[in-house]
C-alpha cells in the first residue's frame, strides 16, 4: 500500500489503561472490528476502521474507552474542509461513487429553527392539556367536499359513505425504512409500537415479513420501483398503500441493497434471489407520466377493492407544488412530501446533499397551492424528512401538514448514534444490519417499548403546544399559519411560508 | 380604510331580544340592555342588527355600505348600476353627537339582482349579493359592505354602543329581533367596518371571544370562496354559517357541530350512525371548528341563536318571557329590560340554543 493510497482515521480512539478492565466488552460490541485485544487481553484499537457509532463508549463498564475525532490537524482552511479533501482522495482511490447514509447533515439554514410558535395571554386564555380534553386524533386519507345529511327516524344521518380514512391517535407515521435497509427485529419494534400507540409504520420498499402479518392494520405497505415483495398477499396486509416515486434524501434515483445484506429471510420477504444486490430503478418502469402514476394508482385501488388509502410518496423537488398537484389530481388520497433532510440506508454523498428543498418551504407550498385548486381536501399532506421534535411536528403542522413521519427519530430512540455508516451492514446497535450476531443484539420488545415511550412523549408535547396556543383540536392547528412568526428570514421565505415576521 | 393588516383580538358584550310572533320593538330596549354592560365594551366598537325594519320593502336585499369618501361610493354606485335594480337609496339617517367622531358615508341600497346577470352568471340571487359584496369588499378600497339581506340592517362604528345606537337613531326603527355588541378589542384600530355585527346577507353574528383557530378558518373559507377581509375573527362565523347551512344544506344544529365540534371521547360512545355523521363532519369541516373562548349570537330573519365555545369559555345566559327571547352577556343585562322572566339561565358549553320566529312572521 503506497502512501498514497492511505488516509487518515476520522476518530481516535483512547483506551485508559488504568481505568480498563480488560472485559472485552468493548471488542464483542464493535460492529465495525475497529478494537482487538492481544494475548494479555490488552484493547488495542484500529482507528481506521471506527466510525463513531460509540456503542463501545455505551457498553464499557468503567468508561475506560473515549472515541474522539482524530486529533491529527490539518491546515484550518474554510473552504477546503477536511471532509472534502478526504473524499477527493477516496475517489482517487476508488473511481467510485461517494456513499454515505442518514440524512443531510450540511449547515444549511434550519427554517424550522426560524419559526416560532403562538401563546395565548390574556384576550384568550390557554387551555390546561391536564385537566381539558386535548384531541390529537387524525384521519389519513381522502375527505369529503361537503356531506349530505338526512332526516330519518327523528334523527339526523349521513347519506353518502366516505373514502376509505385510517384513523391515527397522534399525528404521527414511522417513516419508511424496508426491511433489508433495517433489521427483523427493528421491523418488529415498530410495528408493535404502531399498533400500541394507534399510529401507522411503513414496510419501506422491501416487501412484509411474514412476522408482521398480524401488525396489518397498522401497516402501510409501500410499492416502489422495484417491486420487492409486492404480491396481492402484500397489498392487502395493510392498513394502506403508497407507492414511492421519491425519497429527500435521494431525489431522482434509484435504491440499491448491497446483495450482502440479502440473506435467507430477507431474499424471501423481497421475492429476490439470495445475495443479490437488490436495484430499484430510478423511475418506476410503468410510471413516465402522471396519467401512468394515475393508472397505478387505479390499479392498487382496484386490486383492494377500494378499501384502503393509496398515497404517494414523493422527494421535495424545486417545483413540488405543481407535482403535488397533479399527484392529487391522479386520485392519491395522501401524498408523503420528503424534504432534503430525509434519511436513507444508503445515498450517493452528492445527491443526498445538494438535491431537494426544505420540508418546510415544500409544506406550505403545497398546501397554498392546494388550497388555491380547491382540492386540499382530496389529499392528507404527510410532511417528512428532517422532524427532529414535537415543536418540529407542531410547526411543520401549522404549516399545513396533516402528519408527519419520523425515521431518523424513531432509529435514535432504538440505539442509533447517526454514525452514517448503514449502508455497510455493520450497525453495531443491531438496527441497519442483517448479521445475526448484531441483529440479535436489538430487542424487538425493548425497542418498541422506546418507540412508544416516544411517541407518548411527543403526542405530549404536542397537546401541551395546542394547550398554549388556546385550541383543543388538532383541525385547529393543521395550516393555522397565523400561529406561528419567523425570525430574520427574507421577505420571499416568508412569503412562501405564508408567516407573518416576529413582531407583527 | 383598513388601518393594518392584521389580526384584532376582541372580548366584549353581546345582547339579543326576539319576539316569536314578530312583534316590532323599538331600539330603546336593546340599547337599555348594552348600557348595563357598559364596562365590557371599551368604546372601539358597537353596533346593532335589526330584523324587520324594512317592512315596506321586505323582498329587496339592502345593502348597508360604508364609504370612506365620494369615490369609493362613485365607484360602488358604477358597480351596483351594472348588476342591479335598484328600487331606492338613500344615505342613511343619522344623529350629530359629540362622541361620534368622523363617521364615514353611510348609505343604503335596495336592490334586486339584473335577472341576465344571473343567467349570464349562472348564480341564484343570494349567491351573486354575496359575490358582490365580497367583490366590494376585496376590490374597492374604501367602503364595506355592513349588511346585504332583506328587510334587515346593520348599524355599526366606532364608539360606545350606546352613542352608536344614539348615532344611528335607532329608537326610531321597529325590529323582531335585535342583537348588539359592544367591543372591546385590545388592538386599538378605531375601524368602522371592524364593529360587530358582521354579516353576510341575513346572516348577523355579534360575538365575544378570541378565535385561535382564526387563521385556518380563514385559509379554509377562502377555499370555499370566501374573502376574508376585515381581519376579525367574527367575520369568519358569519361565512361558515352562510357556507354551512345555505349553501351545503346543513342543518343548524348540525352545523353548530361543526363550529363547536363533539368531543372524540364523546363520538365514541355515541350510536353507530350518530358516531359516523360526527366523524364525518369533524373529517370534512375541521378546519371550521371554532376554536377559542366564544360566545356568540347568530340571527337570521326567521332566528335568533346563542352558542358557546365547546369548553365555555365565555358566559353567554338565555332568559324567556311569553314571547320574548333574551340572549346576553349577563345575566343583568337581560333583567335591566325584564325582571319578571318565566326562565332563565346559562347556555351549556357547545349547545346552541336557537329561538324561532312563527312561520307567519316570515315567509
Ligand atoms: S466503531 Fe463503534 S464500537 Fe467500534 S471502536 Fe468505533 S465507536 Fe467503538
Ligand atoms: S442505524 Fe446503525 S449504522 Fe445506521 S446510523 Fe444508526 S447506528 Fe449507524
Amino acid at each position: 500500500m503506497s502512501v498514497l493510497d492511505k488516509l487518515l482515521p476520522e476518530f481516535f480512539i483512547k483506551v485508559d489503561r488504568e481505568l480498563c478492565i480488560k472485559c472485552g466488552q468493548c471488542v464483542k460490541n464493535c460492529g465495525f472490528s475497529a478494537l482487538m485485544q492481544d494475548k494479555d487481553k490488552n484493547v488495542k484499537p484500529i482507528h481506521e476502521k471506527c466510525v463513531a457509532c460509540q456503542r463501545c463508549m455505551y457498553v464499557c463498564p468503567t468508561k475506560a474507552i473515549q472515541v474522539i475525532n482524530f486529533p491529527g490537524t490539518q491546515k484550518n482552511n474554510e473552504y477546503w474542509k477536511p471532509e472534502y479533501i478526504k473524499n477527493i482522495k477516496k475517489q482517487a482511490n476508488s473511481g467510485g461513487i461517494l456513499l454515505t447514509a442518514a440524512g443531510n447533515d450540511k449547515p444549511y439554514p434550519v427554517i424550522f429553527d426560524r419559526l416560532l410558535l403562538d401563546a395565548c395571554q390574556v384576550t384568550n386564555p390557554s387551555i390546561d392539556p391536564l385537566r381539558e380534553p386535548m384531541e390529537i386524533i387524525s384521519y389519513l386519507g381522502e375527505k369529503p367536499i361537503d356531506i349530505s345529511i338526512e332526516f330519518r327516524d327523528n334523527k339526523y344521518v349521513l347519506k353518502d359513505k366516505l373514502k376509505p380514512n385510517i384513523k391515527l391517535n397522534s399525528p404521527i407515521i414511522f417513516a419508511a425504512m424496508s426491511y433489508g435497509a433495517i433489521s427483523l427485529n427493528a421491523h418488529k419494534a415498530l410495528a408493535k409500537a404502531a399498533r400500541e400507540c394507534g399510529i401507522l409504520m411503513n414496510t419501506g420498499e422491501g416487501g412484509l415479513h411474514r412476522d408482521l402479518y398480524e401488525y396489518s392494520d397498522n401497516i402501510i405497505v409501500q410499492v416502489a420501483s422495484g417491486r420487492f415483495g409486492v404480491s396481492p398477499e402484500y397489498l392487502k396486509r395493510s392498513a394502506a398503500i403508497e407507492i414511492k416515486v421519491g425519497q429527500g434524501a435521494k431525489p431522482g434515483i434509484g435504491g440499491h441493497l448491497p446483495g450482502y445484506k440479502v440473506d435467507d429471510e430477507v431474499s424471501s420477504t423481497r421475492m429476490i434471489p439470495k445475495g443479490t444486490d437488490a436495484l430499484s430503478p430510478a423511475p418506476h418502469h410503468d410510471i413516465y407520466s402522471i396519467e401512468d402514476l394515475a393508472q397505478l394508482i387505479a390499479s392498487l385501488k382496484e386490486a383492494t377493492d377500494y378499501s384502503k388509502p393509496v398515497g404517494v410518496k414523493i422527494a421535495a423537488v424545486h417545483n413540488i407544488a405543481a407535482i403535488a398537484s397533479g399527484v392529487a389530481r391522479a386520485d392519491a388520497d395522501y401524498i408523503v412530501i420528503d424534504g432534503f433532510r430525509g434519511g436513507t440506508g444508503a445515498a450517493p454523498t452528492m445527491i443526498r446533499d445538494h438535491i431537494g428543498i426544505p420540508i418546510e418551504l415544500a409544506i406550505a407550498a403545497v398546501d397554498d397551492r392546494l388550497r388555491k385548486e380547491k382540492i386540499r381536501n382530496k389529499v392528507s399532506i404527510v410532511a417528512a424528512g428532517g422532524i427532529r421534535h414535537a415543536a418540529d411536528m407542531a410547526k411543520a403542522l401549522a404549516l399545513g401538514a396533516d402528519f408527519v413521519t419520523i425515521g431518523t427519530v424513531a432509529l435514535i430512540a432504538m440505539g442509533c448514534t447517526l454514525c452514517q455508516k448503514c449502508y455497510t451492514g455493520n450497525c453495531s446497535w443491531g438496527i441497519a444490519t442483517q448479521r445475526p450476531d448484531l441483529v440479535e443484539r436489538l430487542n424487538p420488545d425493548e425497542a418498541s417499548k422506546k418507540l412508544v415511550n416516544l411517541i407518548r412523549g411527543w403526542s405530549l408535547e404536542l397537546k401541551e403546544i395546542m394547550g398554549a396556543l388556546g385550541i383543543n383540536a388538532i383541525e385547529s392547528l393543521v395550516g393555522n399559519r397565523e400561529r406561528l412568526r419567523a425570525l430574520e428570514l427574507s421577505r420571499e421565505t416568508l412569503d412562501v411560508l405564508g408567516v407573518k415576521p416576529a413582531g407583527r | 380604510m383598513i388601518p393594518a393588516l392584521e389580526h384584532i383580538p376582541s372580548g366584549c358584550a353581546a345582547a339579543g331580544i326576539m319576539n316569536k310572533s314578530g312583534v316590532c320593538i323599538s331600539g330603546d330596549a336593546i340599547m337599555d340592555m348594552m348600557s348595563v354592560m357598559h364596562s365590557r365594551s371599551n368604546g372601539l366598537g358597537g353596533g346593532f342588527a335589526a330584523y324587520g325594519i324594512y317592512p315596506e320593502i321586505p323582498d329587496y336585499y339592502c345593502l348597508h355600505i360604508m364609504f370612506d369618501n365620494d369615490s369609493a361610493k362613485r365607484e360602488v354606485d358604477s358597480l351596483i348600476e351594472e348588476n342591479f335594480i335598484t328600487e331606492r337609496q338613500e344615505k342613511i339617517p343619522t344623529r350629530n353627537i359629540k362622541e361620534i367622531k368622523d363617521p364615514p358615508l353611510l348609505w343604503r341600497y335596495f336592490v334586486l339582482p339584473k335577472p341576465d346577470k344571473l343567467v349570464a352568471k349562472n348564480m341564484d340571487a343570494n349567491d351573486f349579493v354575496v359575490r358582490l359584496v365580497m367583490l366590494i369588499n376585496t376590490r374597492i378600497p374604501g367602503c364595506y359592505v355592513n349588511s346585504s339581506g332583506k328587510n334587515m340592517g346593520v348599524f355599526k362604528g366606532v364608539g360606545y354602543p350606546e352613542d352608536i345606537g344614539r348615532f344611528f337613531m335607532i329608537e326610531k326603527y321597529s325590529a323582531y329581533i335585535w342583537t348588539a355588541h359592544g367591543r372591546f378589542p385590545t388592538n386599538t384600530p378605531g375601524w368602522w367596518a371592524g364593529a360587530h355585527p358582521f354579516s353576510i346577507l341575513d346572516w348577523t353574528v355579534v360575538h365575544n371571544g378570541e378565535i385561535s383557530s382564526y387563521g385556518i378558518n380563514k385559509r379554509f373559507l377562502e377555499t370555499y370562496g370566501y374573502e376574508c377581509v376585515l381581519l376579525t375573527d367574527t367575520e369568519v362565523i358569519a361565512y361558515t354559517f352562510d357556507l354551512l347551512v345555505r349553501k351545503h344544506g346543513l342543518p343548524l344544529e348540525i352545523a353548530c357541530n361543526v363550529v363547536a365540534s363533539k368531543f372524540w371521547k364523546d363520538i365514541e360512545l355515541m350510536s353507530e350512525e350518530e358516531r359516523k355523521l360526527h366523524t364525518a363532519l369533524r373529517m370534512t369541516y375541521g378546519n371550521l371548528l371554532l376554536n377559542g373562548p366564544f360566545a356568540i349570537i347568530v340571527a337570521t330573519n326567521n332566528y335568533m341563536m346563542g352558542l358557546n365555545d365547546r369548553i365555555k369559555l365565555r358566559p353567554l345566559v338565555y332568559g324567556k318571557k311569553g314571547d320574548f327571547s333574551y340572549i346576553a352577556s349577563e345575566e343583568s343585562s337581560i333583567r335591566k329590560i325584564e325582571n319578571n322572566l318565566e326562565e332563565v339561565h346559562s347556555l351549556v358549553a357547545g349547545k346552541p340554543l336557537k329561538v324561532e320566529v312563527n312561520k307567519d312572521v316570515c315567509a
